[in-house]
Parts: C-alpha cells; structure tokens; sequence
C-alpha cells in the first residue's frame, strides 16, 4: 500500500551511536508517517530507547541523518526536540508528584497574571482541563500527581506531551507497570492521536498487545534495524524469531548435568505485591538455574524477598528441608543465603572502601574478640587469599574498589559472600557493565562455584547468557513462573515465548 | 457499572486533602493544647504582658523560619540565616551609627547584606554543586566571623537613633485601639509571613521552589532554568536573614556581635513542626507561623513555671524529634 511521500513525519537514516565500550547503535532506520502507531520492538539492549532518544535530543548521533516531514533536522536538545513537535514519555516517568496535574503540565510555561510573577491558577487550571478533555481523560487537574494511580501520571504525562503541540509522541514502554483496564484506557487514548494526526512510537516488549494497538512494527537486534513489516501481516512467531535471529553464542550449557538431587532451596507459594504471583521452584546443590524473563517481570523481586530484603506477603520457605523464617537479609546470611544486587555500586560494596574490607565487611565478627578488636593480621590473610583465589586484578588489598574494573568489583562482592560461607547464591544480573573479556571469567567463576557444590541463582536479561549456564531455566512474565525448560531443550524462541506470555494469553490461573 | 479513574480521583482528592490537613491541624492543635496546659498552670501566663513577650519572642526566629521554609521545601538546608542575620544587624548598626545615615539607608544595609550572603550562598550551591548543608556551614561562620571584625568584638548601641528603636518597639496598633500595646515589630512580622505565603503559593518563585525539592530533573527537562531560581530560593532565604536582623538590632537597641548561632536551628525547627518536609516538596507558611509560636509559646510557659533553661532546650529538641517523627509515620502510612 503506497503512501503518498507527504505523509512522512520521520524519516532517520544511517544513525550510528557508541557509547564507551559499545556500538549502540549500528545505521538505523527508522520512519513514520502521519496517524500511524509504529511498534519498535527487540530484546533488552537492542537499542529501541537509545534510537528514540537520538530523535528526542536527548543523546547526540555520531553519524546519520533526520529528516522531518521532508527537511532535514539538527536535534540538539530535549527542548529542541519539543520546538520540532517532538515529545517522549520516558520509561521513568517525570513528573513532580508534590504538584498538581496542571502545575505539572504547564511547569515552566505558566501563564502569568496581572501582577508580575504571579501566576494565573485559574486559567491553568481552565488549560488543563480543556486539554483532559479533549482527550476524553477524567483526571482533576488540581490533584496532586502523587496522588494519581500510575495508569493517570501516564496519561499526565501525555497530556503534557501534547500540551507542547506534538505531531510525534514517543512511547518508552507505556504499559509495563499498567493493569488490564488501565491499559484499555491508554490504547484509547493512543487511537485518538492516530485519529488527530499525531504519529506514535510505541517501544513495548508485549507482543501481542502490538497486534491490538499497531500498524507497522520495526524491529531491532543488537543496534541493529532489521525489518519494518505491516503489523497485520506478521505473526508473533515470526517477530519473535526477527528479535533473536542470531545464534551467535547458542550452544550447550558449558557444565555437565549434575545429578545432585539434594534440594537446598525450595519456595513454596511465594506472594508479594503484583510482582510476586504464587512463585513455586526448587534449587539443588551445584546447580545454575537461571530466572529469565523481561525488565520487570519480577526475577528481583523474587530474589529480595528469598533473601529477606522485602517482606513476602504469603508463602513458605525451606532451606535444606527445613522451614526458614527470614524476616530479613541478616536471617538470610545467618542461613546462608547471599544476595549479589545488579546494582553493585547502591548494594553491594562499600566503594569508597578498601578491598579487604569489602571482602571481611559480612563478617568482621568473626575476626573480632570479645570485646570487638578486629583481628586484622587474619582479615588482611582471608583477604590475601580470595584475592589469589578469585583472581581478582588489583594492585593490593588495600586498593579502593571503586578503582576497580566492573569484573573485578563483581569478584570482590563474590569474595565477600564465600568469606561467609553462603551455600546458596543468587546472582542478579551478574555481568551487567562488565565488557566482553571480564564477562566469560565471571563464567568461569559461576561454573566453579557450581561444580565445589554451591547452588547458584542467576537472573539475566541476556538470553543467550542464560542459555549457556543454566542447567534450568525457570522464566517469569508479570509476577508469574510461565515456564521451566531443562538448559538442553531451551531455545530463545522458547523462553521468548514464555516471557512475553501475559495473562489474557493464557487465562487466569490458580494459586496452589 | 463503570466507575473508572474520574470515580478513583474523587476518592483519592478527599483523601489528600485530609492528610495534609491532618499534619497543619495536628500542629494548630498542639499550640492550642500548649495554650491551654500552661494556662491552667499559670495564672500568669495569659497576662497581656507575656503575650507580647511570647509574640516578641516569635517574631525574630518566625521571620528566619520563613525564609527557611523556602530553602527546605527546594530539599536544602540553609544553617547560615542565624549568623547572617548578626551580620546585617552589625551592617545596619555601621550604617546608622558609625556612618550617621538615615534610618532607611541603615534598614536597606541589613537587608542587602542578608541578600548578597543568601546570593553567595545560592551560586556555590547552584553553580558549583556545593551541598547546601556544607556550603552555608561555610556561610555560617564566615558570616560570624565578619560580625566580630567589623564590630569589633564589641555590641553597638543605636544611642544616637532612639527613633530606630521606638519605631520598632512603640505600637500603631495601640493608637488605633487604645491599651492594646501590640509593638510594631510583631505587624512587621505577620506583615511578612503574608507576604512570603503569596510568593510560596501563588507566584512563579513559590511554584519552583516546590518543582525543585519534588523533582528536580523532571523540572529541568521542562525547561525550567534550575539553577537560576535555585539561587534565587538562598537570596531570598538571605533577605529574610537581613530583615531579622534589622528587627533584632532595633529591639534590643544594639546590634549584638555575639548573638545569633543557634536561631538557625530553632528556625528550621519552626519549619519542621509547621508539617515543611525535610526531604523536600512540601510546606507552608501557614505551618512555618504555627511552628514558632509553638517554639516561643513552649520556651515561655516552661519559664513561667520556672523550669531551668537548661531543660527547656530538653522540651523544644524532644518536639522537634517528635515532630520529625510523626511526619515520617505520616508517609509510611501515604506510601
């Protein structure tokens, strides 16, 4: 079907963006036309949100061109962008939540009253409300942001978005923290922009929902643009196999089968908030048994409440056999459990600290008498030695591991957790920020531990990671366990399948 | 039925509007039950003399709470108005005593000071990313420092402008109702709580105040020049500074090198009582005025019934505490 050229909001071209380290993005493409819903999808770190920031101002390209309605464009600035007709909803939502509906949307572009720097609330108010209700939406514009559910700071943020005039609003993952119902209201909304002109990307990892609410998809793999195809002519499947069409690092898992049939973990109806829904799943000695599923689908909401960090709302516990009452982290470690965060820097280490002391922190205790003397000859040796042992690259144990290299400062929060004797790890993230080279040592690390009889949980976003170390693999979608696959029979069409696998899809299911 | 977010927003807005009036009425309620203990207590304490005492005693550290207020609700601190204040009331006692200038001259002096401290304040927060609890410490006692040079470590009289402090301490309001011996300071002060509950609540200053302590980089992203008015928040706080300052030298006649750390604190307390969060985004003046009558009103029943001083600095820090606490409880309970 041939749409006439005027029809062209968008037009990027060979958009090429590196950050440190990595090839963001490798000569994008990307077009939109004029009341469409154009779906972007790929698996996390495809580069979806990086190019559509490149169109917002908010990162610069290094190469490539943009186009707007047929003239080309410098985007420098999110303000730039916004005087283009250019909006985005960021994944995060920005919004001040002490003020208002109105007060937010108009920040900055207050009208004025008589007097000067007083503003006129009334007619922002007045604004506002002409705005909703164009819209259709029924949100008080004096209700203060904080206040709203998030389905209703979304569409604020819409209403905001629109407020400034734009003919191309972008979508970062609209509806990833969105209910059913809330969800039927934002589509609502979405269509009426399609009606008014206004071009829509939508960024989503819910397949399906592309089906109700898209014309055209593009998808995306590592930096990459690989297809742009009509929604209703594509299939899931076929999406699916566009995302993960490489194969490059599929194979076997690396570590042999372990027969170990000795159930160290297991968590029993585990319920928490909507994050948490009835999870079920067992952990044996000397085993890798990898949580994947998508950015929010749960896997370290699970592994905080394992770990005591939040407080489940129903569910039961037992470690080695044995019903655990961990009411918080201290209770895990004390029973041997270790909690190694994504987020290293907020979680894990003390970074302004020494090396030793990271490694001894879980512990000093034990190296202490009865009245609290440290003894540090015996810190500085326990150190020495994991340092040997683990390989960890620093010039000396007194180094402040904030020098250290991301692998390195992944060695020393492990470091820390064996000085504790933990049984059970669980991994979140484990090589997140860690370049290529660290990555297949912190690898090499897990399948150790695994093999000296530690039992190992490791959530990953990165399918092909997953695949090479589980020995299982449990995959969750919306609070839920959707799936269990053996590391022989998973496949990322297989684990896709199950992680973009909501509710509606599925129907409802039971709580044991 | 369908009973979707237009029926949650109604529910959720009279909620709202109860909690918030839950933290301002909780304070309004506790002045009034401090009122009416100390009442009981002491026959002297509703005398008209110890009013205007407590009012008097309100009125210096009310007017820093103001400007605090401010300061607190953009999510910073300003621990320097205490100091900055001695400093303009030295400038304004220079001005008028050494200099012989006319009174209004010598009132301009103070208050400029207090703003240009504010305005030093503001850019090595706002520009060179300074902490605010760290920079205006530095402010603190640079500005206590400043006080003791340019005084000479000595207090300055104002002997040669009596009319400075009769215009302060003597009373329009009695001429109007005649035995109502209210000082003039006291107007000056609800004079300026009104004035700074307009400019918090209606004007675009008052407005990014509250967008900065709320959230910071969204304000930012929409275009809102942070930086600027971040600044202007601390020149205002400072001008605050400089009007207590003025108050304070005219009513104690002299301008007192060595008086004014720890009116900070009392201050932010003020605040704090008064339902201002200290992690930013709310506040009201409203609350500020409440929570320093409550300071003043404490101090001076616990003198009336002759508690040592020592343990009424005990009272006024275990409210505080309490204060602090109860507001957390109140969120917990929001979140």
């Amino acid at each position: 079907m041939p749409e006439p050229v005027g029809d062209l909001l968008v037009e990027m071209d060979g958009v090429s963006k590196d950050f440190p380290g990595v090839h963001a993005l490798r000569a994008c493409r990307f077009e939109l036309r004029r009341g469409e819903i154009h779906a972007l999808v790929g698996e996390n770190g495809a580069g979806k949100s990086t190019l559509m920031k490149i169109l917002a101002g908010v990162y610069r390209m290094d190469a490539g061109r943009i186009r707007l309605k047929g003239a080309d464009a410098d985007i420098a600035s999110p303000r730039a962008a916004q005087q283009l007709g250019i909006s985005i909803i960021h994944q995060e939502l920005s919004l001040m939540p002490h003020l208002s509906a109105a007060q937010n949307i108009f920040i900055g572009r207050e009208p004025r009253g008589r007097i000067p720097f007083f503003i006129d609330e009334r007619r922002l108010n007045e604004q506002a409300r002409t705005l909703f209700s164009s819209l259709n939406l029924k949100v008080d514009p004096q209700a203060k942001v904080g206040k709203l559910t998030v389905a209703q700071q979304q569409m604020v943020e819409i209403a905001k978005a629109l407020s400034y005039n734009a003919e191309v609003v972008i979508m970062d993952e609209p509806t990833a923290t969105l209910t059913e119902t809330e969800i039927d209201e934002l589509f609502r909304i979405i269509r009426k922009l399609r009606e008014n002109g206004v071009g829509v990307v939508h960024i989503s990892h819910r397949l399906e929902e592309l089906k109700r609410i898209s014309d055209r998809v593009t998808v995306m793999r590592d930096g990459q643009y690989i297809a742009t195809v009509d929604t209703k002519d594509a299939s899931i499947e076929r999406i699916i196999s566009m995302m993960v069409g490489r194969t490059i690092y599929e194979g076997a898992a690396e570590i042999p089968e372990t027969a170990n049939p000795e159930v160290v973990l297991d968590v029993r109806a585990l319920n928490r908030g909507r994050m948490v829904r009835d999870v079920n799943f067992t952990l044996r000695r000397g085993e890798i048994l990898g949580l994947a599923g998508l950015v929010g689908a749960g896997r370290t909401e699970v592994a905080r409440a394992v770990f005591g960090a939040d407080r489940p709302d129903s569910g039961t516990i037992l470690v080695h056999g044995q019903v655990a009452h961990i009411h918080s982290p201290a209770d895990a470690v004390r029973l041997g459990i270790g909690y190694l965060s994504e987020d290293r820097k907020r979680y894990g280490l003390a970074i302004g600290m020494d090396v030793e002391s990271n490694i001894v922190l879980a512990t000093l205790r034990r190296f202490a008498d009865a009245i609290g003397r440290v003894d540090f000859r015996r810190t500085r040796a326990t150190a020495e030695q994991r340092v040997h042992r683990l390989d960890i690259r620093t010039p000396s144990i007194r180094q402040k591991v904030r020098n250290l290299s991301g692998g390195n400062q992944q060695k020393v929060v492990i470091a820390k957790w064996l000085t504790a004797d933990t049984e059970i790890l669980i991994f979140d993230e484990p090589t997140r920020g860690i370049d290529v080279g660290a990555k297949s040592e912190i690898y090499h690390l897990l399948n150790d531990l695994a093999r000296q009889g530690k039992a190992i949980i490791m959530i990953s976003s990165e399918l092909p990671e997953i695949l090479r170390m589980s020995h299982r693999i449990v995959v969750m979608c919306e609070g839920r366990i959707r799936g269990e696959l053996s590391g022989a029979e998973a496949t990322q069409e297989k684990i896709m399948t199950y992680a973009t696998m909501r509710t509606t899809a599925i129907g409802p299911q039971t709580a044991a | 039925m369908k009973t979707g977010p237009a029926a949650l927003t109604q529910t959720r807005r009279v909620r709202l509007v109860r909690s918030d009036a839950v933290q301002r009425l909780l304070a309004f309620g506790a002045l009034i039950l401090i009122i009416v203990v100390f009442s009981l207590a002491s026959p002297n304490f509703l005398q008209f003399d110890n009013v205007v005492g407590i009012l008097l005693a309100t009125t210096v550290t009310g007017v820093l709470a103001l400007g605090v207020t401010f300061v607190i609700i953009t999510g910073g601190i300003d621990l320097s108005i205490g100091t900055v204040m001695t400093l303009s009331a030295v400038m304004t006692a220079i001005f008028l005593t050494e200099w012989h200038l006319p009174i209004p001259l010598g009132i301009v002096a103070g208050l400029a000071t207090g703003a240009l401290a504010g305005l030093v304040n503001g850019v090595f927060i706002a520009k060179l990313k300074i902490p605010s609890f760290i920079a205006t410490l530095g402010m603190l006692n640079v500005a206590k420092g400043l006080a003791l040079v340019i005084s000479g470590l000595k207090p300055i009289y104002f002997n040669d402008t009596p009319a400075f402090n009769q215009a302060a301490m003597g009373s329009v309001v009695s001429a109007v109702v005649p035995g109502l011996d209210v000082p003039n300071i006291v107007l000056v002060f609800f004079g300026a709580a009104i004035l700074a509950s307009l400019v918090l609540s209606k004007t675009i200053l008052g407005r990014y105040t509250f967008a900065l302590g709320s959230n910071e980089e969204a304000a930012r992203l929409s275009g809102v020049s942070v930086d600027g008015w971040k600044m202007a928040v601390y020149t205002l706080a400072g001008l605050f500074s400089g009007l207590a300052g003025v108050l304070i030298g005219a009513r104690l006649n002299s301008a007192q090198p060595s008086l004014g750390q720890g009116y900070e604190l009392d201050a932010i307390a003020a605040a704090v009582i008064g339902g201002t969060s200290l992690s930013g985004g709310e506040g009201t003046i409203l609350g500020t005025v409440i929570g320093a009558f409550i300071i003043s009103t404490l101090t001076n029943g616990l003198r009336i019934m002759s508690v040592p001083q020592e343990w009424q600095t005990v009272v006024t820090g275990g409210i505080v505490i309490i204060a602090v606490y109860l507001d957390i409880v109140r969120r917990r309970r929001q979140a």
